[in-house]
């Protein structure tokens, strides 16, 4: 087999290494380090803990939560995926590090607090059996040979062999593997190399093993005989939004396939951003971040609100959500026949349908409404966004009469046009 | 008014003794002032009327209440006692008044507790270590200065434990200190930023680290305050970068945008076309196990878009009875396995009963991809259309021409027109044995999944008993 690695290589220090390969680390979103079983290291020999909570021990100015050691084993790759900075075609600085430089890192940095542990990921190097191996060694290394009870997210390598998944699941808190394209055709388009299936197929296994375990917890006769655990803090994926042609209607209905399918814990969404030396089949433009928060939004509401992706799409216009208002709102104002809702009397399913009312002002509402009927001073002081919720809502004192279905309602949540930055 | 002098800013314990007086002897709020040490007392004098209380009734506080009154007494703020002992007046006669929020203590209480949890937080997630030395043991030694925004030391320190528990530590604050040292976790006086070490090796690091994960195309300034306010970052190695990441942001982005496009890798074009020579897999496959393999590219239909894997036949290579199914289910997708889900089960319980082994016979669907819809967590099984059972016929019939069954069970009606390559309805055709020439002999019947929609458990049971004659029927046929 070629041996990409071997391309190019002077020692590099340690400092060398982390700047080349954190850098290529961040274009993944997900930083997260919650959810996962909790457990500590009190009366034990080791470090580390999960307490349910994940922990932000840091934020960057781009105003992400800096929770992991996020890096890459290496980037140097066989694959050519245009979107990515470390595709083979690309002329960016490569770095390696050894399985043994990644512990220290990890024990060093969490020694002193900077981080709640470490996400793994890796550049694909002569097969994606072997690079999972790398990556599964270093999980391996941290708690076997360190007793490490933090957090572990590892990349799946898709198309590594079940056995390696099985391997990986067992060390780690989360495992994923990125869909990175919304569709099967984009990916073909943009990443010769994979298929969606493959992908899927990657998210399967790791669904199965998450599955065995539950079984086997729940059939085991002795309860104190718990089976060791697989990625119990269970599966994310990203897509990257912006890079290809697909809209937000295509993206929303493959997330919604894919949190049915394998039960994943999240899907990241990843506003495309200029890499160093871009690929010429997809020119560097501004991020679309505004794109990426209302994605997520949209998400949330499938989430949490209880919608389906199918009726968030409704309210979208040739299937891309409104980037000035929130898409929840967007709904509403394409059903305002739901409309109002009467706080004092009202399900939570409805209550979650109404914009400015979240899940925990649905439970503040529902617990106050046993001390009495709600006016809207008593809703003020349960959420902070009453202003949003007005049109939709009826109180004891508060009827919207007609403004629930007035024609220029939408103006009312729309800021007044802003001069445009000239970096755009 | 009656005052009460208190032990220090976080005395819970005297609060505690000195309330459960006062609202036993139903003093009301207002006529009590709590007084800490160092401001002056005011002349109506101090604890002395506090034993002179006559207790006319029971007091009741729940122990959420005692929980949250243990982390109020760290809030930086000369309410806070006030505000409690109010709480516990109303308690009284209101058990459930921390549920209210509307009422105004309550209110109070759970903004206070809210900025003391995130005050911990804040504690667990901004602490730095500085290694400060090793005992002969090997025993690290770690030393940290923090300044929290409440007197939350000993509130956030035990978190420390569990995670550090095999390294000595000391967090010092203006106020307290926490140190652990391996036995016991104890507090002290505050101290000086001049008690912990002024550098650590691994800093570098980290500061690089930091560096190189930020995205500069992405500049979110208020994004980063909002969670990792100002006042934190003078404790913090890597804030001093900030300034100069937020200023080179935008020069940074620029250039990665301007850069002329470099050509490809040597490295990638060599890739490239051996990538593309792998891809040329033989035209038709000649054996089931090349079909296993040629089927993970197919692409003759759209299924395989959504699809985890395509589900092939599974049993001998040359088994006398084939039983072909609709199409893999949500579980079969997972396990890329025909028929291992709910209706598998059912089909498995008939060919037992059948005198069927199931390890006998070769099992495969009409149609190799699943096809659903996603509906909440589930994804609900769709029926495959005529063009998608056509397609697949291609397989199908691979399958049927190197297993060469002398039996054919076809379970349903895609079962049917996959094997038939026309639309038959079940009902039409249950019952007989219809001649495949020399393909050997079909036995139509239903999918056992229309067993499991079956409401009714007589017409269910009767059924089944259809399902297994019909299955017992394909054996003899085949024997």
């Amino acid at each position: 087999m070629f041996q990409a690695e071997s391309y190019s290589m002077t020692k590099k220090t340690i400092i060398q290494k982390l700047s080349i390969l954190a850098d290529a680390a961040k274009y993944d979103a997900s930083c997260a380090s919650s959810g996962t079983s909790k457990r500590n290291s009190v009366g034990k020999s080791g470090i580390g803990s999960t307490e349910g909570m994940g922990i932000c021990h840091a934020y960057a100015p781009d105003g992400r939560c800096i929770s992991l050691l996020k890096i890459l084993l290496t980037n140097f790759c066989i694959y050519d995926c245009r979107y990515c900075v470390n595709r083979s075609s690309s002329n960016v600085e490569r770095a390696r590090f050894t399985p043994e430089e990644v512990v220290s890192l990890t024990l060093d940095f969490y020694k002193r607090n900077y981080i709640e542990g470490l996400f793994l990921s890796s550049g694909i190097i002569r097969s994606p059996d072997y690079t999972m191996e790398q990556l599964v060694e270093v999980a391996r290394s941290l708690r076997e040979d360190h007793g490490f009870r933090g957090y572990i997210h590892l990349k799946t390598i898709a198309e590594a062999d079940p056995a390696l998944i099985d391997a990986a699941g067992r060390h780690a808190d989360r495992l994923s593997v990125n869909v990175e394209l919304p569709t099967d055709e984009s990916l073909s388009s943009y990443a010769p190399e994979k298929t969606g299936q493959t992908i899927r197929k990657a998210m399967a296994d790791v669904k199965s093993g998450i599955d065995d375990r539950k079984d086997a917890a729940k059939s085991r006769l002795i309860k104190k005989a718990r089976p060791p655990g697989f990625a119990p803090g269970g599966q994310s994926t990203q897509m990257i939004v912006g890079a290809d042609g697909t809209n937000d209607a295509t993206i929303l209905t493959t997330s919604s396939r894919l949190y049915a399918g394998y039960g994943l814990k999240r899907v990241y969404y990843s506003a495309y951003s200029p890499v160093p030396d871009a690929s010429s089949d997809l020119p560097p433009i501004k991020p679309p971040l505004i794109r990426e928060h209302r994605l997520y939004q949209a998400d949330w509401m499938c989430r949490f609100y209880g919608f389906e992706a199918s009726e968030v799409v409704s309210a979208t216009t040739d299937g891309m959500l409104d980037l000035s208002i929130d898409p929840k709102l967007a709904w509403a104002l394409a059903n305002r026949a739901h409309f109002p809702v009467d706080v004092n009397r009202a399900s939570r399913r409805d209550l979650l349908r109404v914009p400015g009312l979240g899940p925990k002002t649905v439970k503040r509402i529902i617990a106050a409404r046993r001390h009495g009927r709600l006016r809207l001073d008593g809703l003020a002081k349960l959420t902070r966004s009453i202003r949003t919720a007005l049109p939709f809502i009826v109180a004891a004192d508060w009827s919207p009469g007609g403004l629930t279905d007035e024609a220029g309602l939408r103006q009312r949540f729309t800021p007044p046009p802003e001069q445009l930055s000239l970096f755009a | 008014m009656i005052e009460v002098e208190l032990q220090s800013e976080t005395d819970f314990e005297g609060w505690r003794v000195a309330a459960r007086k006062l609202c036993a002897a139903q003093i009301r709020p207002a006529q009590i002032s709590w007084r800490l040490p160092g401001q002056a007392g005011s002349l109506f004098g101090g604890d002395s009327r506090l034993d002179q209380l006559e207790p006319v009734r029971e007091v009741r506080a729940t122990k959420p209440f005692l929980d949250l009154a243990r982390k109020i007494v760290c809030y930086r703020d000369e309410q806070r006692f006030d505000r409690l002992y109010s709480a516990l007046f109303k308690l009284q006669s209101a058990p459930h008044i921390l549920s209210h929020r509307l009422d105004a203590d309550t209110d109070w209480l759970m903004s206070a507790q809210k900025a003391i949890r995130r005050d911990i937080h804040k504690m667990h997630a901004f602490v730095r270590f500085r290694k400060a030395g090793e005992s002969v043991d090997g025993r690290e030694h770690y030393a940290a200065w923090f300044e929290p925004t409440h007197r939350i030391t000993t509130l956030g320190a035990p978190f420390f434990r569990r995670r550090f528990p095999n390294m000595n530590w000391v967090i010092v604050t203006p106020e307290a200190s926490a140190m652990w040292d391996g036995s016991d976790l104890t507090y002290g006086p505050g101290g000086r930023r001049e008690d912990v070490p002024s550098d650590d090796s691994v800093e570098d690091q980290w500061k690089t680290y930091f560096q190189a994960i930020f995205n500069p195309a992405r500049l979110k300034v208020s994004a980063m305050t909002s969670e990792m306010p100002k006042k934190y970052w003078k404790n913090m190695p890597e804030a001093a970068l900030i300034p100069d990441m937020i200023a080179s942001a935008q020069a940074r982005t620029r250039q990665m945008q301007d850069e002329a496009v470099t050509a490809p890798t040597l490295l990638s074009s060599r890739l490239a076309e051996r990538h593309q020579a792998q891809r040329q897999g033989p035209e038709t496959p000649q054996t089931l196990e090349e079909a296993r393999k040629a089927i993970l590219h197919c692409t003759r239909c759209s299924l395989h878009c959504h699809a985890s894997q395509p589900v092939f036949g599974e049993g001998p290579a040359r088994a006398r009875i084939m039983i072909v199914g609709e199409q893999p289910g949500d579980q079969e997708d997972i396990a890329g396995k025909p028929f291992v889900g709910p209706a598998g089960k059912v089909l498995d319980g008939a060919l037992e009963q059948a005198g069927i082994e199931r390890s006998a016979v070769y099992v495969t669907n009409a149609v190799k991809h699943f096809k659903f819809t996603p509906r909440g967590k589930r994804r609900m099984h769709a029926k495959p259309n005529a063009g998608e059972i056509d397609h697949c016929r291609w397989w199908l019939d691979l399958e049927r021409a190197q297993v060469d069954p002398a039996v054919t069970v076809a379970l349903g009606a895609t079962a049917l027109r996959g094997v038939l390559g026309k639309s038959v309805k079940v009902g039409d055709v249950r019952g007989t044995v219809i001649d495949l020439g020399n393909r050997g002999q079909l036995v139509p019947t239903i999918h056992p999944s229309y067993l499991l929609r079956l409401p009714d458990k007589g017409l269910r049971a009767e059924q089944e008993a259809m399902f297994i004659d019909d299955l017992a029927r394909a054996a003899r046929l085949a024997a």
